[in-house]
């Protein structure tokens, strides 16, 4: 086993944040160092957090983590930004509101970057998922950007979703993508002091009402997260909406859903992967661009003649 | 102007544009140093809706755009007051001795950061930063040396602090007190200016509601027993420092002080009797014109709404009396003697715009806190000002030029822009809460640096007649012992002190804190028994919790 | 490594509030393709030493305009050595007179000091010829 991989099952802090860089920077010792971790996963719950940038996700986390705290629970903390598609760059800022937490021993806390992953959740964040769960946390909670796409990623990511909204002037609760409503098994009205809140958690209410289905409705809690106040209430739902899965099987089911897109994803990558490379090592590639272009060619046959020339297709035609 | 010489001139510019044409302009973006375009020439088309009794007046009459004394300067010289503090009181008080020899003519105390963050020298937080950026000030026995042989019935002093300032304001009504002054003849300013602490400095300590009570005890306090004294600089310096342009200062700072006017109303106040010591702190940044029309403006903008918004009668309610510092973040480190020259620009414009009060940097302040020599620069600079350049002879000279006019109206109403969008989020406080100033002020200043990095705004010594040559100057240095000795002073006093009294003031702070009496009274009856201002801080704490911001870029 | 990026931990310890120059530093920095961690105000030598362990910095970024550097960086370097961090480029921006900034790198506390007036580019320009340097050796 690699002495990093030792090192993470035995506590170090250091080798817990060394294992999410390497998996983050796709180091090429990447996939032994997850098949060395992946024995030891499977025990954390995580709990995914995302709304609107502005809605106080990050405030609610802090409050969340001294909750989780008091009951002495170890707690890994992922705090994702997106990543500017013109630089490259990013700003992470979501430690700021959990600073009070740097020098807990038990609760640790990474800040990542979307890096260019189209569905805000990248799969260096899935892989962090892996490292916090072998380092022995028992929850981990993953806070995302709040736009779009994004936040349904989460749901195949964690075992409970919280949404967080703010009654904020007005805007209504039709405003919001339907996608993140459907992901919820908890709303959180944040900033529950503002004017509005009645309205929103009404129409988040009549929203669930014509949903079908569901043996789990999700509940809709309402916090002032700068002053702590209406925390217990969501940590309730939250353990509630574990016993839940727990008890019903599904939690389960979700685990295995996991698995099985993971699989597939592995094996597509693996596959892509192959492909590419030995499809680059044919100088090919751009002159049937060029001759696309031109419309002398088409992308269709072009593709086929290509998987032909790697012998993609066998003896068979 | 009649609608037929309108005319004729309008023809006439049409001519002159018309040369324009074979002409080349220098490259340079004629911008101001906010980044507003500013027009080749002006003319008596732009200010042909100007009205004189309306827009302008008499100075010392509404709308007091022209001054707010009828006299000005013929009356009385702006004070000459520069910001000043290191080390320890006896350091301190030997400075303040110095700098009253040499005319300075009113008082102005920098502490340091622990006692701006309301911890005492001996917290750990306070490792490293005891006399650093500013006097170091634990307690009374501190104050009573910082003013030792300086009689504070005759001097006015203005400290610059804001979280703890009802705790140093104290010290210092306890400290004249001592000296055997009364009350109702002392005078001076406590910066005290909350809101922009949320927004820019950053030296915060209660969370907003706390902080505003603590005000509005400190205007009541004030309007009964320290008359002369100015409870709070509404301040626009520190948002400018962090990166506003010019139109946004003005804009947020009165919108700043239009908040403090609505929770004293709020908290039973009639505005008549607490309005008339609220005073303002500007910035006179390097833009020399773009300085100018914001202090015009700023003082028609408030005279109208104290007068039309708030019902204010009491003209002193409507006049807009401003301290103002030139540029700090102006300053290069890069050949600091260039920086005398800054200072008297921008001091200039701060007198042109009609200042109560001045400040003016001293050339090495990017590098340290100012040397002896430096800061006496810096005072002259104002002295060859007021005494011989002759500004000072005729009130509000620019008054009447066209461009002067022009953009002092084109200020005014893109601050009442902002007034609606600060309305639109809820008013100054919710404005705060969404990070609404903070991120304009963000955006400025990265814009601002950017345009220098590209060299569209030039910085001489930075990104035009460079030179390679290491700044060769004298600067001021703090002794590392300044912090034992504090720490030694401070054991000293807790130990004879009667420690008793000091619990039992405690206690009946954290009850007056909680029952929302005036808390002045107590903190002054803690403050007389030597309780510390970590002390004090820590027992306000208890019951008012802390600030935690909210990250902005 | 496809994916590799310079992580850099901007950061204001002590009492100091003054955080213009650290936020535009920090959007300099994004805009040049690096992960920047802000931490907030009013941090404690510990607090920025922790985080750079658990973000696995490449790079810390102290500002400090109070005066009070000559304390806060060689503490903050002495509890990066302690936690394995001693690699970690640390840079100082903000009010430091030439001949303390001279002192803090000779005596190891620090990489490089910045003073104000110096371009976004410089301090983007060092980071990056220190990286290529440390991945090249």
């Amino acid at each position: 086993m690699q002495q990093l991989v030792k090192d993470l099952l035995a506590g170090s802090r250091r080798a817990a944040a060394r294992l999410i860089s390497q998996v983050e920077n796709d180091d090429p010792h990447k996939r032994e160092l997850l098949m060395e971790i992946f024995p030891h996963t499977g025990r954390a719950y995580v709990i995914g957090i995302t709304g609107a940038p502005g809605s106080g996700k990050s405030s609610l986390v802090d409050c969340l983590l001294q909750q989780m705290r008091s009951e002495d629970l170890k707690v890994g903390v992922i705090g994702v930004d997106p990543t500017s598609p013109f630089s490259g760059g990013a700003i992470l800022g979501d430690r700021i509101r959990m600073q009070e937490h740097a020098l807990d021993q038990d609760v640790f806390i990474r800040s990542m970057g979307t890096r260019g992953s189209l569905g805000g959740l990248a799969r260096a964040t899935r892989e962090a998922i892996q490292v916090l769960d072998a380092f022995g946390k028992d929850i981990i909670l993953v806070e995302t950007v709040g736009v779009g796409q994004s936040e349904v990623d989460i749901v195949k990511t964690a075992d409970s979703t919280m949404v967080v909204l703010t009654p904020a002037g007005g805007d209504s609760v039709q405003t919001i993508k339907a996608g993140i409503m459907e992901i919820a098994d908890l709303f959180v009205v944040n900033k529950a002091d503002l004017p509005g809140k009645e309205r929103t958690v009404t129409e988040i209410n009549l929203m669930l009402d014509m949903k079908e289905d569901s043996r789990w409705r999700p509940p809709v809690a309402c916090t002032v997260s700068v002053r702590g106040e209406g925390i217990e209430a969501v940590w309730q739902s939250l353990q509630e909406h574990r016993r839940f899965l727990e008890e019903s099987g599904r939690l389960q089911e979700i685990r295995r859903e996991r698995v099985r897109r993971e699989l597939t994803e592995q094996v597509e990558y693996l596959v892509k992967n192959q492909i590419w490379d030995r499809v680059k090592e044919q100088i090919e590639f751009d002159s049937l661009v060029e001759k696309i272009v031109h419309r002398r060619r088409d992308p269709y046959s072009a593709a086929y003649e290509l998987l032909e020339k790697i012998d993609f297709y066998g003896e068979t035609d | 102007m009649d609608q037929e010489k309108l005319e004729r001139i309008r023809e006439l510019k049409e001519l002159w544009e018309q040369e324009l044409a074979d002409l080349k302009e220098r490259k340079e973006p004629a911008e101001t140093v906010s980044g507003q375009p500013v027009k080749m020439l002006f003319t008596p088309l732009d200010t042909k809706n100007l009205d004189y009794e309306r827009d302008l007046g008499f100075p010392g009459s509404y709308p007091y755009t022209r001054g707010v004394q009828p006299n000005m300067y013929r009356g009385r010289l702006w004070t000459m007051r520069q910001f000043s503090g290191f080390g320890d009181a006896y350091d301190s008080n030997r400075r303040y001795r110095y700098l009253l020899e040499q005319g300075q003519t009113g008082l102005s105390v920098a502490f340091d950061m622990p006692t701006l963050m309301g911890y005492d020298s001996d917290s750990d937080r306070s490792l490293g930063e005891v006399g650093r950026c500013g006097v170091a000030i634990d307690s009374l026995e501190d104050m009573e040396i910082l003013f030792d042989q300086i009689p504070l019935d005759q001097v006015t002093t203005s400290m610059t602090i804001n979280g703890p300032a009802a705790i140093l304001w104290c010290m210092y009504l306890a400290t004249a007190e001592k000296q055997g002054a009364s009350l109702d003849q002392v005078g001076g300013t406590i910066q005290n200016d909350i809101l922009k602490e949320y927004i820019a400095q950053k030296s915060w300590i209660f969370p907003p509601e706390p902080s505003m009570r603590l005000i509005t005890d400190i205007f009541e306090f004030a309007s009964d027993h320290v008359p002369k004294w100015n409870t709070i600089s509404i301040s626009g310096y520190h948002i400018r420092e962090a990166g506003s342009t010019a139109v946004q200062e003005l804009a947020f700072t009165l919108a700043d002080g239009f908040a403090y006017v609505e929770a004293g109303i709020n908290a039973g106040l009639d505005v008549d009797r607490f309005a008339p010591r609220l005073s303002f702190f500007f910035n006179s940044h390097i833009d020399f014109f773009e300085e100018i029309c914001k202090y015009r403006a700023a003082r028609r903008i408030w005279a109208r709404r104290m007068k039309e918004k708030y019902g204010a009668k009491d003209s002193r309610s409507l006049k807009m009396r401003f301290h103002t510092q030139t540029a700090g973040c102006s300053l290069t480190a890069q050949e600091p003697e260039n920086n005398i020259i800054r200072t008297a620009y921008e001091g200039l414009s701060a007198v042109l715009g009609g200042t109560q009060s001045l400040h003016t940097n001293s050339m090495d302040e990017v590098l340290a806190l100012p040397t002896e020599k430096a800061v006496k620069i810096a005072l002259r600079t104002q002295q060859v000002l007021a005494c011989e350049t002759g500004v000072a002879n005729t009130i509000d000279p620019l008054a009447g030029s066209y461009f002067i006019e022009a953009l002092t109206d084109k200020m005014e109403s893109e601050a009442e822009e902002y007034f609606s969008k600060v309305d639109d989020l809820g008013g100054v406080l919710p404005a705060i809460e969404q990070g609404f100033f903070q991120q304009e002020i963000a955006d400025a200043a990265y814009e601002y640096q950017k345009a220098v990095d590209r060299g569209e705004r030039i910085v001489v010594g930075i990104n035009r007649y460079c030179s390679e040559e290491a700044p060769d100057i004298e600067i001021l240095r703090i002794d590392p012992e300044v912090e034992r000795k504090q720490l030694e002073r401070l054991k000293r006093l807790k130990e004879t002190r009667d420690g008793g009294r000091v619990s039992d003031c405690l206690e009946e702070l954290k009850r007056c804190a909680a029952s929302g009496e005036n808390l002045i009274p107590k903190i002054l009856e803690a403050v007389r028994a030597y309780a510390t201002e970590g002390e004090i801080t820590a027992a306000l704490k208890e019951v008012f919790g802390e600030y935690r911001e909210k990250p902005l870029f | 490594m496809e994916n590799r990026k310079i992580r850099v931990l901007v950061a204001k310890p002590g009492l100091d509030g003054h955080d213009r120059g650290v936020k535009v530093v920090a959007r300099g920095l994004r805009d040049a393709g690096m992960e920047v961690i802000y931490t907030g105000l009013h941090q404690t030598p510990q607090q920025v030493a922790e985080t750079a362990l658990q973000e696995d910095v490449d790079v810390v970024g102290l500002s400090v305009l109070s005066g009070a550097h000559m304390t806060l960086v060689p503490k903050i370097k002495e509890l990066l050595t302690e936690k394995g961090l001693d690699d970690v480029l640390l840079l100082v921006g903000g009010i430091v007179p030439a001949d303390d900034a001279e002192k803090l790198r000779a005596e190891g506390h620090a990489d490089q000091i910045f003073t104000p007036g110096e371009p976004l580019e410089k301090i983007t320009a060092y980071i990056y010829d220190w990286f290529k340097a440390k991945s090249n050796s």
